[in-house]
């Protein structure tokens, strides 16, 4: 096929807007084959109103997507063939139980009736779900919903899997396995675009990293070249309200660390109330260093679901 | 994750094309475990039916004189089509409930027709209905129904019912699509179940004040359970069944379009 040749996705100067908003305002990327790409950016952003068209749900009003080789607006059928999304809020049907949702998807793909135990089987030992595989998915916790919903959207190997927000809401112990999975699929030549609001998690999964800021990818680059811009580990003074009075910049090491701290050392020593905290930078760090605009929330906090049902 | 991933299995799956329809079975199966676990829905399957037999045949009844027919041969009809209302609103819910959460999403972007959630839930509807109807014939049966059709009379009775049945149940899908949610879902559902009462089910059409029998005489489940009852009796059912084979034809038609655009309208706007 000559489309394994071809970046996985391709997007070219998409617009959407919902009535008068304007969601995306002229959208380009490319996301080779067998990477991870992560697509940073506050509520608002614009994120699932572009995996939206991406996996054929709602159409652009301007611009070309090719996903898998397959244009979104006139090929829909292929793209849907080739492609696994993982919405946003878990797209797991609550009644029935874990296995009994895996044996639908199976079904509805047309796996023959013989070797759908067998699949569903392995898939639920795959995702760690064997023990939960015969209650309801109504009584799963936050990280078992997720797995299964991955589980689904993994039943069979797609060629590009759409994940938005994987980890949102979700406990520590929970992210690290969605991530170990997702880190997996790439080995195995799955091309994988994430939407996240978490600086760290684009930074330990993604090849690339595009920042989307009020409808406009205002930064890509590897996450090495993101960080270099944005800078690493922060050294700063705290009052006792949590307030950052003043911070430096550092690479993390013992000697930056030192030298920071010697920088602040005269304001430390006027005021006695401070105290020193390191942390590492935030999506508001990162926006402040690449927009000037110190946004997690943008004008207004909504996603595109938001807005349609507020406008019915 | 206590287990290393295995590598992903290549997964066999048919050619697509010509598959529109046995794609729908998984669609059916799923709203029929739905029907099966709702032990609400389906306790008032049966109970309602009862109630509403009990009610009218054994407190009504007696006061309730008509001539030349028992009182419970003549309100067996009414009750199947009354009862039919009640097990079609639920599909309403079912489907607004689904239109509103993720899971269509998930079906949309998968080379099936995602349609065929709706088509699913249908179909489950009416195959609970038909059951619901079996068993309010059985109750009538035990009060003292004693139909007199043939087996032809009882093909045709069930023919007609079925399409009834297929034509409310996708008129209550439609309504599921069109409402905001399950709540408006059920209350709109309650408009219809009301129309049973103002025809000619529970008592006959003459003794309705004057403005009011034309309405009860020529609305579309009048037809239906005139010509139910007379086949159930054995007569044959003349013009009326062939009118309410038309409405639920006509029916049938207009939710299948109604609920196909409401359908598009409304997972696109996500």
């Amino acid at each position: 096929m000559t489309h394994r040749n071809e970046p996985a996705v391709v997007v070219r100067d998409v617009h959407k807007a919902f009535g008068r908003t304007t969601v995306l305002a002229g959208v380009s990327l490319e996301i080779p084959r067998g990477t991870i790409y992560a697509l940073l950016g506050p509520n608002g952003a614009g994120k699932t109103t572009l995996v939206h068209i991406l996996s054929t749900l709602v159409p652009a009003d301007r611009g070309t997507v090719t996903v898998a080789g397959a244009d979104v607006a006139t090929q829909r059928h292929l793209v849907r063939e080739r492609i696994s999304l993982t919405g946003q809020f878990a797209t797991v049907d609550e009644v029935l139980t874990g296995r009994e949702n895996l044996r639908l998807i199976a079904a509805l793909l047309g796996v023959p009736r013989r070797d759908r135990s067998d699949l569903v089987a392995q898939t639920l030992t795959r995702f760690d779900l064997a023990g939960s595989a015969d209650r309801p998915a109504r009584t799963y916790s936050g990280g078992v919903r997720r797995r299964l919903d991955l589980a689904i959207s993994l039943l069979r190997t797609p060629e590009v899997l759409i994940l938005d927000e994987p980890t949102t809401g979700l406990d520590t112990r929970s992210r690290q396995q969605v991530w170990r999975l997702v880190r997996e699929l790439t080995g195995h030549g799955v091309t994988v675009l994430l939407t996240s609001q978490y600086l760290d998690e684009a930074d330990a999964l993604a090849d690339r990293i595009g920042v989307l800021h009020r409808g406009r990818i205002v930064a890509e680059g590897t996450p090495a070249e993101l960080k270099a811009r944005v800078g690493d580990e922060r050294v700063a003074l705290v009052d006792a309200a949590g307030t950052i009075v003043a911070e430096r910049v550092t690479d993390g090491t013992p000697a930056g660390v030192s030298r920071a701290l010697s920088e602040l050392d005269g304001l430390a020593a006027e005021r006695a109330d401070l105290h020193v905290e390191i942390r590492r930078p935030t999506l508001d760090d990162v926006f402040l260093a690449l927009t000037g605009d110190p946004v997690s929330n943008p004008t207004e906090d909504i996603s595109s679901t938001d807005l349609v049902r507020r406008a019915a | 994750m206590t287990s290393t991933l295995v590598t992903p299995p290549v997964v066999a799956t048919q050619p697509r094309r010509g598959r529109r329809l046995t794609a729908v079975a998984p669609f059916v199966g799923r709203s029929l475990i739905h029907s099966l676990r709702d032990a609400e829905a389906l306790l008032m399957a049966v109970l309602l039916p009862t109630m509403v037999m009990l009610l009218f045949v054994t407190v009504f009844g007696g006061a309730i004189q008509l001539p030349g027919i028992d009182y419970v041969d003549y309100i067996v009809p009414g009750v199947i089509v009354l009862c039919a209302g009640f097990g079609s609103s639920s599909v309403a819910v079912y489907v607004a409930t689904d239109i509103q959460h993720g899971i269509v999403d998930r079906f949309r972007t998968m080379p099936v027709p995602a349609y065929g959630v709706v088509v699913g839930h249908v179909v489950a509807g009416v195959l609970r209905n038909l059951v619901a109807t079996a068993f309010v014939i059985g109750i009538g049966v035990l009060l003292g129904f004693r139909p007199a059709a043939t087996p032809w009379q009882w093909l045709a009775t069930i023919g007609l019912l079925l399409a009834f049945i297929v034509a409310i149940t996708w008129l209550f899908a439609a309504i599921g699509l069109a409402s905001s949610g399950p709540a408006a879902a059920n209350s709109y559902g309650f408009v219809l179940l009301f129309l049973p009462y103002l025809s000619s089910g529970f008592v006959p059409i003459d003794t309705l004040p004057a403005w009011l029998a034309p309405v009860a005489e020529h609305q579309p489940i009048t037809l239906v359970i005139e010509a139910t009852r007379a086949l159930l009796a054995g007569h044959a059912p003349g013009a009326d069944a062939y009118g309410a084979l038309a409405w639920c034809a006509g029916v049938i038609a207009v939710a299948l379009v109604w609920s196909a655009w409401m359908f598009r309208r409304r997972a696109a706007r996500r």
